[in-house]
């Protein structure tokens, strides 16, 4: 039995990001999390070693394994320490995800079987490598499958993906599962599972199935803008705070796809740096909801008004993580928008106008649940007893804005990690770029000098 | 008949004898002492399972399929599934225990019949001629009948009896009939004599219909759609330990003389049948799991989940390849332990009534019994086949040969059907782990319709409340349940 282990900047950051984010997530249980403490710590530890495992798995048989062995102790967090609809929330998460995940193992089994012996009832002849589930194996024969087969393969992948990711038609079961989770569900679920299908697009459906990609594209771009304007549309109107953010998600993960989709190494490194910024700000906004309703048990956003007052260190922070969701300059969220809007102007203008209107919406909702939870009137009595942030929380605060700002001034150090990966990708996809995008040939001049010199 | 024959049968020698032995132990003199039947049983098995490995060694050199003029095998795929019945067999007598400590009928006889169960089952298991393979059957067919009705007090339990013996019998005769057009044609009832009779034949409408009933036969004991409608009501009315024992033991020995006719018989004829196989399948997997998410009695929904998996085993025999015979090998394991986890889990809910394990008993499960919701956890996901548990494995091994064999469509709806199925087992495992706390608000939102319709996720929505509450003045209302 031999099987590939391995990673690259993209799966390290991504990595890293797990790491932390799962810190966070369980610091932040302490006095969320108040009965069954211990299965609860167990099933977290868990669902990190999924997560983990499915970063690093270069093998197909243990991505899909990893990538379901994520599933069941999210389906417990959520089921078990839940909001008030907590089974529906959370058997809609288990089954949307599984639906999409068991259609992507008939796409692993007809790789699988391409590359050896082939599919001999539909006529499709094998390549007689051998019997492998290694990715590597498969980036390298992946222009060589027939591009009918490759339809197939990627729409099979195209729904275990974007069911996790979610894109459009696909994410009615985010704004539940996220609203029901506890705390640490909807940080984990925001920050690392959603980027399972993005990471999914970058690892398995770009590399291997090159024709394919471009063929749904249209479909793909198509959706994500969508995604990004529906998402922003719908999240305007929320009333519940988390389920704001939630689908803010489906918006801001609009862009990661918009952006790998342009298939060209901007995009696609603006889209792995987002899906880390993304982690870090809709984390923290999860992370500061979850404070805010443990001590006043209410997410409803008219239940507020006029914080900023009582709680001047949570405000701060708050303030802080929405700015970076919205791509403050200087602060995350700016770096991966601007960078993917690089990448897809270059494709078509129209797209990142499109995107462009999402970000003025995104804008438009963050300050607008600014200003009606902590502007205003401190009017109703509950909340004038409210105490500020403690200084675990102030702590964990203080981390995920440390980051913003870190990713915010210096970025330097993430694009270098993702450079090589990302470069790789784009040969892949679209093995021609690099070759367009060269200089043409010194002018003769040069040589000439050169030679009148000898 | 050789010596070396004898070889071939000694398992089933011991335990017939054995068997006749549990019979008879009443009437010299051990009547009462009902709590020395269990061990008694289980050191019989025990002696059998010993028995087929040492005979397994000494049948290594020979040809292993040739025992008793080529009607009786003892190769791979035999001992394989002879040490999963008896396995399996020994769990039940182990669960049937304290169940038949509540009733008032003898153990001994109880347990004789199930051995004489076994014994028809591992004739089932060896048989690569259809009379061994016929007799072998109706040696357990018989057996479960008077099983299911073993209570005989029990309206529920005769009735189930009745049902399953008319149903089952003419099932057989289906199945005889279909044996006797093969041999008509054949001239053999030796599967490789078949085979090799049938590779000179190019079409024969005879045959056609021989091989179309025989499988209807077979499909009647897997409980494959349309051939299901007696599993619920039997699964319901029987005893437990035999409602357990009928959809894992008996399933399983079905499924392997299903595969064994099929891959060594009939293989010529492969595009002929694979393809209404495949309609039997999706339809059994379609039905099964959507009929089980509405099922409210444990042990009915277990049923229509069990039709569903004989679903998924069909994939395997019809793709006819390696891949498909590892996975059927593979799958009916698993299938068998974890199903039988989860009648051993409804048996401890409720061992002191007879029928109506309601899917309710489940709530609150991990403060009683942390280790069983546990356990339950795994089973059910086993039989999901949500990987790391080994149903992942198997469903990965049949789905991987369908898709070989050219299936693609019969693997989608089967992924499709397996997430589908994960609802109801999901449904099951919520009841068993959440806490059931009163929600604030919430009720009757229009997501909850879901729910509502698939009653055994009721949650803690009030609205969905108050159907069970229904249900279960109906249930109370109806006489005999």
């Amino acid at each position: 039995m031999k099987y590939d282990f391995g990673i690259d900047g993209i799966a390290l950051l991504l990595i890293l990001l797990t790491t932390f984010m799962g810190l966070i997530a369980i610091w932040s249980s302490f006095s969320a999390i108040d009965h069954r403490q211990k299965e609860y710590y167990v099933l977290l530890l868990l669902l990190q070693t999924g997560m983990i495992g499915t970063f690093c798995a270069l093998d197909f048989f243990l991505f899909y394994v990893f990538w379901e062995v994520m599933l069941v102790p999210m389906y417990f967090i959520i089921g078990i320490w839940g909001g008030p609809r907590k089974l529906y929330a959370a058997i809609k998460f288990f089954l949307y995800t599984l639906a999409g995940s068991v259609l992507m193992l008939l796409s692993i089994l007809a790789l699988y079987f391409f590359n050896d012996g082939g599919i001999p009832f539909l006529h499709i002849i094998g390549l007689g490598n051998g019997y492998t589930f290694s990715m590597l194996q498969y980036h390298n024969i992946g222009h060589l499958i027939p591009v009918g087969l490759q339809m197939w393969i990627f729409a099979g992948f195209f729904f275990g993906f974007a069911i996790k990711v979610p894109m459009f038609p696909f994410h009615t079961w985010l704004p539940d599962a996220h609203t029901e989770a506890p705390t640490a569900g909807s940080i984990i679920l925001a920050a690392v599972l959603l980027k399972m299908g993005t990471y999914g697009f970058v690892r398995v459906a770009l590399p291997m199935l090159p024709q394919a990609t471009k063929k749904w594209l249209p479909f793909i771009i198509g959706l994500s803008i969508i995604g990004i304007i529906y998402g922003a549309l719908v999240t305007l109107v929320q009333k519940d705070m988390k389920k704001l953010i939630a689908y803010s998600s489906v918006s801001h993960l609009g862009f990661v796809m918009l952006g790998m989709f342009a298939l060209n190494p901007m995009g696609i490194k603006g889209s792995v740096i987002q899906m880390i910024n993304h982690g870090i700000s809709t984390g923290a906004l999860f992370l500061l909801v979850g404070i805010i309703y443990e001590r006043r048990h209410s997410r409803m956003i008219a239940d507020y008004g006029g914080l900023a007052k009582q709680m001047p260190m949570y405000a701060t922070i708050f303030l802080i993580a929405a700015l970076s969701s919205m791509g403050l300059p200087a602060l995350n969220g700016f770096i991966g928008e601007f960078t993917i809007l690089l990448g897809v102007a270059n494709r078509s203008i129209w797209w990142a106008a499109s995107a462009g209107l999402g970000i003025v919406l995104g804008a438009a909702y963050l300050l607008w649940l600014y200003q009606r939870v902590f502007w205003g009137p401190l009017d109703n009595p509950a909340n004038q007893k409210v105490r500020d942030l403690n200084r675990r929380e102030l702590a964990l605060g203080v981390a995920l804005v440390a980051c913003m700002v870190w990713i915010g001034i210096y970025p330097k150090p993430l694009f270098d990690m993702i450079d090589k990966p990302v470069d790789y990708i784009v040969r892949k996809v679209d093995p021609g770029y690099f070759d367009l995008q060269q200089m043409p040939v010194p002018p003769p001049t040069t040589v000439a000098t050169v030679e009148a010199t000898k | 008949m050789t010596g070396t024959d004898t070889i071939f049968m000694i398992p089933e020698i011991i335990l017939a004898i054995g068997a006749s032995l549990l019979l008879i132990a009443p009437v010299i003199g051990w009547r009462g002492k009902e709590t020395k039947a269990k061990w008694a049983m289980v050191a019989l098995l025990a002696i059998t399972a010993g028995a087929v490995i040492i005979c397994s060694w000494e049948v290594e050199g020979l040809d292993q399929t040739a025992g008793y003029s080529a009607m009786f095998a003892l190769d791979g795929f035999a001992i394989f599934f002879k040490l999963l019945f008896i396995a399996a067999v020994g769990m039940i007598a182990l669960l049937s225990d304290d169940f038949l400590r509540e009733s008032r009928y003898s153990a001994w006889e109880y347990y004789s019949l199930l051995a004489f169960a076994l014994t028809g089952m591992m004739f089932m298991a060896s048989g690569v001629h259809l009379a061994s393979i016929y007799i072998g059957l109706e040696l357990m067919s018989l057996s479960s009948y008077i099983l299911a009705g073993f209570f005989k007090n029990e309206e529920k339990s005769t009735e189930a009896a009745m049902k399953y013996f008319v149903l089952g019998t003419v099932s057989s005769g289906i199945l005889l009939y279909g044996i006797s057009l093969i041999y008509g044609v054949t001239g053999s009832l030796n599967l490789l004599t078949i085979a090799r009779a049938m590779s000179t034949i190019i079409t024969n409408d005879a045959l056609m219909f021989g091989i179309m009933l025989l499988g209807a036969g077979l499909c009647f004991k897997i409980a494959a759609v349309p051939f299901h409608v007696w599993t619920p009501d039997v699964y319901e009315g029987a005893p437990t330990p035999i409602a357990a024992f009928l959809s894992t033991a008996s399933k399983g020995a079905a499924v392997a003389i299903f595969a064994r006719i099929f891959y060594v018989g009939f293989h010529q004829f492969q595009l002929d049948w694979s393809n209404i196989l495949a309609t039997i399948a999706a339809l059994s997997m379609v039905l099964g799991n959507l009929a089980a998410i509405t099922q409210d009695n444990i042990k009915r929904m277990l049923a229509y989940s069990s039709i569903g998996h004989a679903g998924y085993v069909l994939l395997g025999i019809l793709s006819l390849n390696a891949m498909g015979l590892r996975g059927v090998l593979l799958y009916t394991l698993v299938y068998v332990f974890a199903n039988l986890g989860i009648w051993a889990t409804v048996l401890m809910l409720r061992r002191h009534e007879y029928a109506g394990e309601r899917v309710d008993d489940f709530d609150g499960l991990h403060k009683r019994a942390p280790f069983f919701a546990f356990a339950m956890v795994i089973f059910l996901l086993s039989l999901g086949g949500i990987p790391p548990t080994a149903g992942f494995i198997g469903k990965y091994f049949l789905f991987a040969a369908a898709i070989q064999a050219g299936f693609g469509w019969l693997a989608i709806i089967a992924v499709l059907m397996s997430a589908v199925s994960m609802f109801f087992y999901c449904c099951d495992l919520s009841r068993g782990h959440a806490d059931f706390r009163r929600g604030t608000g919430a009720a009757g939102e229009p997501g909850d319709t879901i729910f509502a319709m698939g009653r055994r996720a009721r949650g803690d929505s009030s609205e969905c409340r108050a159907i069970t509450t229904r249900r279960k003045n109906r249930s109370v209302a109806t006489p005999g349940n």
